[in-house]
């Protein structure tokens, strides 16, 4: 257990970890002022790395193979499919109750799912990393992929983005002050359907960052959304519900609790048990790690890690 | 209300000739497959009833309890794989996989309960799918009990004087489960338990004032719910003689909602409508082909899931009291006008 490996391994994590908060961003700012979760996130995920892959691999005027146009078309992609389905759909499901939610957006994940294996096929669909960041980098004297330490600038990039504009910007300041209070904010004059429409694109461009991120790294295919989804719900639930702080930092946590758990803990168990029975358990466990943090956060503190105050 | 939920004599009534020409129809199909040389509806109809009896489960908390539940499919994985890994290791006998399964149900259920229940709203929904998701994951990686491929059953659990290795006694049985929980929720929703539950769910802080500990009674709803689940994965897992991560998906645990609220949530004979309905008309989506419009319905049978989750929208955006509860509801408005 060389600590190389522990510091590429810790690199890992934060890099799944910025991938979780990109997803997780959108889904709790909509959480804190519609009190509406998207089931159907992960499906714009899964449609930012399509789009991304598709421009990627096909000529768009005359270009072809090109990074940044892959990041153009999949972010706006899926930018603008999140503001249709919420015009279109989501939005007459503000005024129901959660079930009512959860089961519409659920149908929705149903129909993505095969609407991308209707255009693109079943199997995988493929994107290279770009040439550029195929190497690997240097840091300190550890060699670690250009690609995934990208993720991470980018990842935290975006993050701060975000930071600075729900804390500096008039728009974030609306932002919170609808989630502490949105029937107040709108009789106050503003416009609060078309600024959930707002946030509801950026948390799905957000997602489309994650898909066009991931797509070199995973295999693009019909389905890849909701596994994703379900361990940003975890973070969402991990880090307190509405709370774009509690995202940031559970991301983080579950993203690197779940990476070196995978890793060590299998090695570790070697030291401490019969070697046949570590070899069962630790993948066994190492898979439950993230699950059992949230069971004991909440056991601790219901609302999460940063519950967010309502007025 | 209360007069809704209960189960009546009266035959005009949907309460009385839904269930009974259901559990009637189901009760005959065996000797309509036979003579009409169609095995193959005694097993899509067992499959069919496991599911009813899993929603029949969900509907106990999901309906009575108002606690939606989006990872009831752990349960049904947990039933399976009891069967799964006894058999795996010789043991056969089908009491002791009832048993065993039910008690590891009982303790997980005990277990998960007690930390989910501490939530409400959407936290209870993404946490119930997170709980189901572990349970995946972790049968997933099991890889001596055939982690991503499923584990195969050799023999279906004996019951030493009645033997399951027929289809049609397997049949039966579900059937007889199947009425039993039916009969049960009908009597369970009717006592103190179920009038204490019912008043959870439309005012839970109202309860708590009363005096009632609403946790504890919480807690034993969602443990007996989990049960009738586990109780319907040791019967799937008889079925298919096969026990896979691939029933704890969470899909699964979608398409339990779906079906309790297809059929008619908050009401006793629904799920098995709502089950009925759903897995008919996605069997026929996936494999009916009559040949009218080949292309067409090719293009149906690769991507009927697109056609099922466009009905699932719009049966949230204008069927919310599903069939048997329309019905239900129909016959209260005009006893009252």
């Amino acid at each position: 257990m060389s600590l190389e490996l522990l510091i590429v391994q810790l690199l890992n994590g934060l890099q799944y970890g910025v991938l979780l908060f990109l997803l997780a961003a959108g889904l709790t700012l909509v959480f804190g002022i519609m009190n509406f979760v998207n089931l159907a996130h992960g499906s714009l995920y899964m449609m930012g790395a399509y789009f991304a892959a598709w421009a990627y691999n096909n000529p768009i005027f005359g270009i072809q193979g090109s990074f940044v146009m892959a990041a153009f078309v999949g972010i706006a992609g899926s930018m603008i499919l999140g503001v249709v389905v919420e015009r279109l759909i989501l939005f007459t499901l503000y005024e129901r109750d959660h079930l009512d939610q959860v089961l519409a957006t659920f149908g929705l994940i149903l129909v993505f799912n095969e609407v991308a294996r209707f255009i693109w096929g079943p199997s995988s669909y493929y994107m290279e990393v770009p040439e550029k960041l195929s190497g690997a980098i240097n840091l300190f004297g550890i060699s670690y992929p250009a690609y995934r330490f990208m993720i991470i600038a980018v990842g935290l990039l975006v993050a701060l983005g975000t930071f600075l504009l729900i804390q500096k910007t008039r728009i974030g300041m609306l932002i919170r002050a609808g989630a502490s209070n949105a029937t107040m904010v709108g009789a106050l004059g503003v416009n609060i359907k078309l600024l959930n429409t707002l946030l509801f694109g950026l948390g799905a461009g957000l997602a489309g960052v994650a898909g066009l991120m991931a797509g070199p790294i995973l295999s693009v295919q019909p389905g890849m959304g909701e596994p994703i989804l379900i361990v940003t719900l975890v973070v969402i639930v991990t880090g307190g519900i509405g709370s774009i702080r509690g995202a940031f930092f559970a991301a983080l946590i579950v993203g690197v609790i779940d990476t070196i758990g995978r890793v060590f803990l299998p090695i570790v168990l070697t030291n401490l048990v019969e070697k046949s029975l570590a070899q069962a358990a630790g993948p066994a466990i190492a898979s439950m790690l993230i699950y059992l943090l949230m069971a004991v956060v909440l056991a601790v503190k219901p609302q999460g890690l940063f519950p967010v105050k309502h007025g | 209300m209360g007069n809704a939920m209960k189960l009546t004599m009266n035959f005009t009534s949907p309460r009385f000739y839904v269930p009974a020409i259901f559990l009637g129809a189901l009760a005959l199909l065996p000797i309509y497959a036979m003579l009409a040389h169609q095995p193959f509806y005694v097993t899509l109809f067992s499959r069919i009833m496991i599911f009813a009896l899993a929603a029949l489960g969900l509907n106990f908390i999901l309906g009575y309890g108002g606690l939606v539940s989006f990872g009831h499919a752990l349960y049904l994985g947990v039933g399976a794989y009891a069967v799964g890994i006894l058999s795996f290791h010789g043991v056969t006998n089908g009491w002791l996989h009832l048993i065993a399964a039910l008690a590891i149900g009982i303790l997980m259920a005990g277990l998960i309960g007690a930390v989910v229940l501490r939530t409400s709203g959407m936290t209870f929904i993404m946490i119930t799918l997170a709980f189901a998701q572990m349970g995946y994951f972790f049968v997933v990686s099991l890889k001596s009990y055939g982690g991503d491929d499923g584990l195969t059953i050799d023999n279906r659990s004996a019951f030493g004087l009645f033997d399951l290795n027929s289809n049609t006694a397997l049949y039966y049985l579900i059937l007889a489960f199947l009425a039993a929980v039916f009969f049960l929720f009908a009597r369970l929703v009717e006592s103190r338990f179920g009038m204490v539950l019912r008043g959870v769910k439309s005012n839970e802080r109202r309860m708590l004032a009363l005096g009632f500990p609403t946790f504890r009674y919480k807690l034993v709803a969602y443990i007996i719910s989990a049960q009738v689940c586990v109780i319907a994965g040791f019967l799937l897992a008889n079925l298919t003689k096969f026990a896979s991560p691939s029933y704890m998906v969470w899909q699964v645990s979608g398409d339990l909602i779906v079906m309790a609220v297809l059929g008619g949530m908050g009401t006793l004979f629904g799920p098995v409508v709502g089950a009925v309905v759903y897995l008919v008309v996605e069997e026929s989506l996936s494999s009916l082909s009559p040949g009218w419009f080949p292309k067409i319905e090719d293009v149906l049978n690769k991507h009927w899931l697109a056609l099922m989750g466009i009905f699932v929208i719009l049966m949230v955006l204008g069927f919310r009291k599903g069939f048997y509860g329309y019905l239900v509801e129909r016959e209260a408005r005009r006893a009252q006008p």
